[in-house]
């Protein structure tokens, strides 16, 4: 516990400095274009003159419980250096163009601090944030700045009411709904005949949300859910701490004489318990869920499209492979960098509109072009569904129809929608 | 480099085709492999192993040499077409996925999808020449019949990057639509046709404006618009007739130049990428990625007539006139 609490501390000092050294380094590319570097209390120029088009990327700092494994610690830069290799690749098509594109960074713990920073930065000329921040931040942000020249995309939350009943005109969403990698799941499950699911689930929120999301997939594609079991955490510390003596007992006592099913489904977001379930549950069952099978908007061993050559420039700026924060905060800015090229524009008003039209599409590496739900301003796209080390397959699967887009059967569909934009 | 299981005094049996026959490498980007096809009989006669990840392929040498991308082995492989035997890497930067000949046979133009450049390669002397600097994953290459306008496509810059063979250097950049493929200049060298596999069009560039003139769209009954993509575009001889490959479509669609309208697709295997003609351009030969054969085209009668199991995801095709 000792431990544990000493490296927590320690890796957050850790975070603290590296993430300072990305922002500069995002800084420092700027530099050789004349750009004034600026900290997160001076408001910086204008970004948005003339050829210059500003990105503003919006972190709130989240106090996160540690993963289990260390090999999910999430990196200091996570989202940041997917903004960087957006503005990267923006900047190699905007030299063709006379556009350049700029990142700034601010970040906080604290969501007063970050609206007054993100307020001040519209004042001088943001009208671009991309937000890695709590739901409820997104949508005081979109709250704040409602009425501005400002569209915000959430790359970060995957809460359904952002897109549902607290939709908001003025966000975009590139980061897929937990229903919609309920529903990639839940296809691949059905794909597969595995259709009898023992729902695991956690006691935070996000762990019911998820949990929620995996029975209206169920319902939705013909899975059933033949039991359900909370998986109590106490909290603090991380339970390998134990050791595997404890762990190795206690995970099969805890699925013993369960409903006859195919799958454990696990739904825990944090990563507090869900990888201590594969290969020690009761029954010989794969799990799946939030550990185990997964649904996730990217995966760092994609080869598929044309990824390769992502996956590789991606290593050489950040030093690291790409997570799916780093993907969806990519998505984002290259859609704003795909929208200025199309118009040839570097105006707000025109981008914006673009980036909203029924024209606007995005190649993503998924094999086909992406677009925004303009019931929602959801993102659509194909959903990975894979192991640790490599993708197993890609939602919607086949024999899924639509009428419209197959990639409409993965979260709420228009029909559904509670929002109204 | 694996390359002496093949050197064989067997294989030079394999090279007495017909007298009018002609002899099609496939790559095969899975396999490591090159399959060697009878266009007469329609039948593998050899499977030679090259390099890692061979992709786009082309003959030199008036169709002596066979060039091969060995992506992942940041080379290019030549091998002599009737022996079948290893001559030489080229230089190729790195990770080269296709490239053109000029039409002189000399020099070599390689799209480095890793690096943002394209490399030119003198392929006697196997000296690079020059490094012109494109758009991102730069991929598409095609040049004017005179040999004086290189066009390359770069798939995350979505551009037609416009090159002047006597500087190597860029003079243009046209968008197209999303993740262009490919570029193909019409016989006359008027127009270049670039595909746009995501965009799912075909794009025309008239060549002195630099201006596009036309677009070509595609609408398949019963095919998810989604899975029209765009990819591989061969253009007969007499300009009147353009393919073009769809890829998960499954489809080549048979388009009319003067009107741009499709007249016809034709069914054939899954993920259908790259296209050749035989040297009298009376067949057509398609690399079908996921079905891992390739398709044969009656191009007079716009049928397809025969399908060959190749390798695992067939990339590239070229035919030697032999």
């Amino acid at each position: 516990m000792e431990d544990c609490e000493a490296r927590r501390h320690d890796l957050r000092l850790k975070a603290g400095m590296l993430r300072l050294a990305a922002v500069l380094l995002v800084f420092g590319g700027m530099l050789l274009a004349g750009a004034p570097i600026s900290a997160i209390a001076q408001p910086a120029a204008p970004p948005t003159e003339g050829r210059m088009i500003g990105v503003l990327l919006v972190r709130e700092i989240q106090d996160r419980p540690l993963p289990l494994s260390l090999l999910d610690i999430p990196p200091p830069d996570d989202g940041i250096a997917g903004a960087r290799l957006a503005i990267a690749d923006n900047n190699n098509t905007g030299r063709f163009l006379g556009q350049e594109f700029r990142l700034d960074v601010i970040e906080s713990a604290k969501p007063d601090e970050l609206l007054a920073e993100a307020e001040s930065r519209v004042a001088t000329g943001q009208h671009f944030l991309v937000l890695d921040v709590r739901p409820q931040t997104v949508l005081r942000l979109a709250d704040a700045l409602k009425g501005k020249d400002v569209l915000l995309f959430n790359a970060g939350a995957p809460d359904e009411n952002l897109r549902e009943e607290d939709c908001r005109a003025n966000v975009l969403h590139t980061s897929p709904s937990r229903a919609m990698l309920a529903d990639a799941l839940a296809q691949y499950l059905v794909w597969k005949q595995w259709r009898r699911w023992f729902l695991v689930l956690g006691t935070r929120p996000e762990d019911q949300a998820f949990a929620e999301a995996v029975r209206r997939a169920a319902k939705r594609f013909g899975g059933r859910i033949v039991e359900e079991r909370v998986f109590s955490d106490e909290g603090g510390s991380r339970r390998a701490d134990g050791g595997h003596e404890q762990i190795q007992l206690q995970i099969p006592v805890f699925t013993q004489n369960a409903a006859a099913h195919d799958v454990v489904v696990v739904a825990d977001e944090a990563g507090l318990f869900g990888e201590y379930f594969p290969f020690r549950t009761w029954e010989a069952r794969p799990v799946v869920g939030t550990q185990g099978l997964t649904a996730t908007s990217w995966h760092p061993a994609l080869e598929q499209w044309g990824a390769t050559q992502f996956q590789n420039r991606f290593r050489r700026s950040a030093n690291r492979t790409m997570r799916p924060l780093d993907y969806d905060v990519w998505l984002a800015v290259r859609g704003i960098g795909e929208a200025a090229a199309r118009r040839r524009s570097t105006t707000f008003a025109e981008i914006a509109a673009y980036l909203r039209s029924a024209e606007f599409d995005v190649a993503g590496f998924k094999g086909q072009k992406l677009t925004f739900r303009d019931w929602n301003g959801q993102l659509r796209q194909p959903i990975l569904i894979a192991t640790p080390k490599l993708p197993v397959s890609v939602s919607p699967q086949p024999g899924f129809l639509h009428q419209f887009s197959t990639l409409d059967t993965l979260g709420l569909d228009r029909p559904e929608t509670k929002c109204r934009l | 480099m694996r390359l002496t299981s093949f050197l064989s005094t067997g294989a030079l049996l394999l090279l007495a085709s017909t007298a009018n026959g002609y002899t099609v490498f496939v790559s095969n980007e899975k396999d490591n492999t090159v399959s060697v096809i009878d266009s007469t009989t329609l039948e593998v006669t050899k499977t030679i192993k090259v390099g890692q990840r061979p992709r786009g392929i082309v003959l030199a040498r008036n169709g002596e040499w066979l060039l091969i991308c060995a992506s992942d082995d940041n080379v290019v492989q030549v091998f002599d077409t009737r022996t079948l035997e290893f001559v030489k890497n080229l230089p190729s930067g790195p990770d080269p996925e296709l490239f053109t000949l000029h039409p002189k046979g000399n020099p070599l133009y390689i799209a480095n999808e890793d690096d943002n450049i394209v490399t030119v390669v003198d392929i006697e002397k196997g000296s690079v020449l020059s490094e012109i600097p494109v758009g991102v994953e730069p991929e598409g290459m095609g040049i004017s019949p005179d040999g004086t306008i290189l066009v390359n496509t770069s798939e995350t810059t979505n551009m037609a990057h416009f090159i002047d063979t006597q500087s190597n250097k860029t003079v243009d950049h046209v968008l197209v639509d999303a993740r262009p493929r490919y570029a193909q200049f019409t016989p006359d060298g008027s127009q270049v046709w670039v595909s746009s596999e995501i965009g799912g069009t075909v794009s025309v560039i008239d060549v002195k404006t630099r201006k596009p003139v036309g677009k070509v769209s595609f609408q398949i009954n019963g095919v998810n618009a989604d899975a029209i993509q765009p990819v591989g575009i061969r253009i007969t001889r007499d300009g009147k007739t353009a393919f073009v490959a769809l890829g998960p479509a499954n489809r080549v669609a048979v388009v009319d130049t003067a009107s741009l309208k499709v007249e016809r697709y034709l069914l054939v295997g899954q993920r259908v990428w790259q296209l050749a003609f035989t040297p009298d351009e009376k067949l057509l030969f398609t690399t079908n990625g996921t079905s891992n054969d390739v398709s044969i085209i009656d191009v007079e009668k716009l049928r397809v007539t025969k399908s060959v199991k190749v390798g695992r995801y067939p990339w590239g095709v070229a035919i030697a006139p032999f």
